[in-house]
């Protein structure tokens, strides 16, 4: 007969065991044990090159406006606020360059900044549950319903790519003064708004990848400008993007630190 | 041994209820934080996170408190501190409790916060500390627990008790590792990038725990009738001094490296905090402050005089925390945010209801210190230790 020691011992051991299996798995197959991402194509890594030479403020700023719409990223001022794509110029999107005699042209010019989705990404190796995650085709995940909202991924991130729902994004539709930068929020009711208390960034689209499309901000600056961002997987030598980077040179936001950026600027 | 608690003098009622008047105020308010968001706090996207983690980062070290009376006690059989072993062990169960619900205020999603457990990921650091931190409050508990009961009843604790406290030593060493690794293993954020970083948290934990657990001693032989002993205090004292001196050392060696090689990331966070940057200089009074009570910390413990001389000893004390509050609980967190990426600077301070909850947790954790300190005492005075 089993006396209630006897399976108290038995429920206890086969707890620990639970928890440790889990830990065990993940140490040998990391991943394999969570679902499986949507792309099965290992040899993907989405990447976009801008091209300098054709983008200006103008054009960037509706890209801006294109994805932020697209992705019901509420506009609220100040160091609070959220952005998933946002233009800095040379001196701050480059600060490791500490150049002081730069090039009038350069100086002058707005660079667009947005996540990298790095080839090893530090936001990822940080997260405690695993809610950002690169997916097959290289594109960094957010799993807003994981989130628990510890921003150690934003301490993480060396580019500030990453934005905190510190209030409810949808105070918006009801707060006076943000209510009137944000008349139409949310903007595309197919896409999700985000709850307070989540981190969220560009996903590059994944949504419209999956579909065969191009993301919203390579859409939009190629309808102003044909060629001015220029989309397409890395590891392919034949992609338009590879192509270019042949034939151009690129900088990439501080590529020493070892994250593997996949945002090429064209000069 | 929990009945002890409920009886005790006019002076411990007032203590408690005062304890549970500032605790309801600080619920009030993270019942506000809950329902809006960590927007009513003074963090942003530049500096995302603020007190709260710089809390938790500083109460890590006071946990250190339990180590270094278990350590000389049990690895070199110094008997003196068995008398106060336990004394130690309850300072770092009050420390670990706060620092879990510091992390717990500052998530922003607190319901979701077993999705840590329900998905555990050996790749990050903080599914690391939420081990170590866990483990070493049980280890403390039960340790603490099954010696004074044991005390109380006059006989040995019983062996496998021993085993845990052997445990205990390096896991102690392992959380304030661990919670330096948190930060030490950031691109992108100088100030933390440094090897030597669980080096300076543990010199740091080193000499706050002990300072603390030497004033609480030097407390409760005012109080009660249970006197925590000299010897013990002298030696205590000894502990802070090298660990403090050891503290001071590696912050200097951390302002070589950076200086020396003249690399404008790494000077940059440390000009901010000492001498402002760009009109930005909040912390320079704050961390002057804490290198002047650093300095008078290390007069007054390294000239034996001062060291030896209790009121003396606990002005060195004070001057212990004061310090070490100040770089970790204030400059830690923030100077490693500032400049930001872009090589910006965002202010951060921390708002009134921020403050309020974070009071809040440190008088449940004094709550909870003092219940078991009365726990242990009543017990101590009971066998007229």
């Amino acid at each position: 007969m089993i006396t209630r020691r006897k399976f108290l011992k038995i429920l206890g051991t086969s707890a620990i065991f639970g928890i440790g299996g889990k830990i065990t798995l993940e140490l040998i197959a990391p991943g394999q044990l969570e679902a499986q991402p949507l792309s099965k194509d290992k040899k993907t890594q989405w990447a976009i090159a801008i091209d300098m030479k054709k983008v200006d403020d103008d054009l960037l700023e509706k890209c801006i406006e294109a994805c932020h719409r697209y992705h019901n990223v509420p506009n609220i001022p100040g160091p609070k606020g959220l952005k998933w794509i946002w233009k800095e110029d040379f001196e701050h999107a480059f600060p490791e360059q500490e150049n002081i005699y730069v090039n009038e042209e350069i100086e002058k010019m707005h660079f667009p900044l947005l996540c990298n989705h790095c080839d090893n990404p530090p936001c990822c190796r940080v997260c405690p549950t695993r809610a950002t995650f690169k997916r097959e085709d290289g594109i960094v995940m957010m799993d807003w319903h994981r989130c628990i909202g510890c921003r150690f991924c934003m301490a993480a991130c060396p580019y500030g790519s990453r934005s905190f729902n510190w209030g409810d994004p949808r105070r918006v539709m009801e707060d006076p003064e943000l209510k009137r930068l944000n008349p139409d929020f949310p903007t595309n009711r197919r896409f999700p708004t985000r709850t307070k208390g989540v981190v969220e960034k560009c996903i590059l689209c994944y949504e419209r990848i999956d579909k065969g499309e191009v993301p919203i901000c390579v859409e939009t600056a190629n309808k102003i400008k044909e060629g001015s961002f220029i989309f397409g997987n890395i590891l392919n030598p034949e992609s338009e993007i590879r192509k270019i980077l042949r034939k151009r040179f690129a900088l990439r936001r501080k590529p020493e630190l070892g994250t593997g950026p996949n945002v090429f600027y064209l000069i | 041994m929990v009945e002890t608690i409920f009886t005790g003098s006019r002076r411990y009622l007032y203590w408690i209820l005062f304890l549970l008047a500032v605790i309801t105020a600080g619920f009030l308010c993270y019942l506000k934080q809950f329902k809006e968001g960590l927007i009513i706090t003074g963090m942003n996207r530049d500096v995302s996170w603020g007190f709260y983690i710089a809390q938790f980062t500083y109460l890590v070290g006071i946990a250190a408190s339990a180590v270094m009376v278990v350590l000389p006690c049990y690895l070199h059989d110094y008997k003196a501190f068995a008398r106060i072993t336990v004394l130690g062990e309850f300072l770092a169960i009050a420390a670990v409790f706060m620092c879990l619900l510091f992390i717990f205020v500052d998530v922003g999603k607190p319901v979701r916060i077993l999705n840590v457990l329900f998905y555990p990921t050996p790749h990050s650091i903080l599914f690391w500390d939420m081990i170590v931190l866990n483990g070493y409050l049980l280890l403390n508990i039960i340790i603490g627990w099954c010696a004074l009961s044991a005390e109380r009843k006059g006989i040995p604790y019983p062996k496998w008790v021993k085993v845990l406290i052997y445990i205990s030593i390096p896991w102690a060493f392992s959380i304030h590792t661990v919670t330096a690794f948190i930060y030490a293993g950031l691109p992108g954020r100088p100030y933390w990038l440094t090897a030597i970083m669980a080096a300076r948290f543990l010199s740091s934990a080193f000499c706050s725990g002990p300072a603390l657990l030497i004033i609480l001693c030097l407390l409760v032989r005012k109080l009660t009738r249970f006197d925590p002993g000299k010897e013990q205090i002298r030696t205590l004292g000894g502990i802070v001094a090298y660990a403090m001196i050891l503290n001071v050392f590696f912050f200097l060696l951390e302002l070589f490296t950076a200086f020396y090689s003249q690399i404008p990331d790494h000077m940059r966070p440390v000009i901010f905090l000492f001498k402002g940057l760009e009109g930005h200089g909040r912390l320079v009074p704050w961390m002057w402050t804490s290198a002047i009570f650093a300095f008078i910390a290390l007069l007054l413990l390294i000239i034996p005089h001062t060291r030896r001389n209790e009121e003396t000893l606990l002005i060195a004390c004070a001057s212990v925390i004061i310090a070490t509050w100040i770089d970790k609980g204030l400059g830690l967190v923030i100077g490693g945010f500032t400049p930001n990426p872009f090589g910006r600077i965002t202010d951060y301070w921390p708002t009134k209801p921020e403050v309020m909850i974070s009071i809040g947790v440190y008088a449940l954790g004094f709550l909870v210190l003092t219940l078991l300190y009365k726990m242990a005492i009543s017990v101590k005075e009971e066998i007229g230790a």
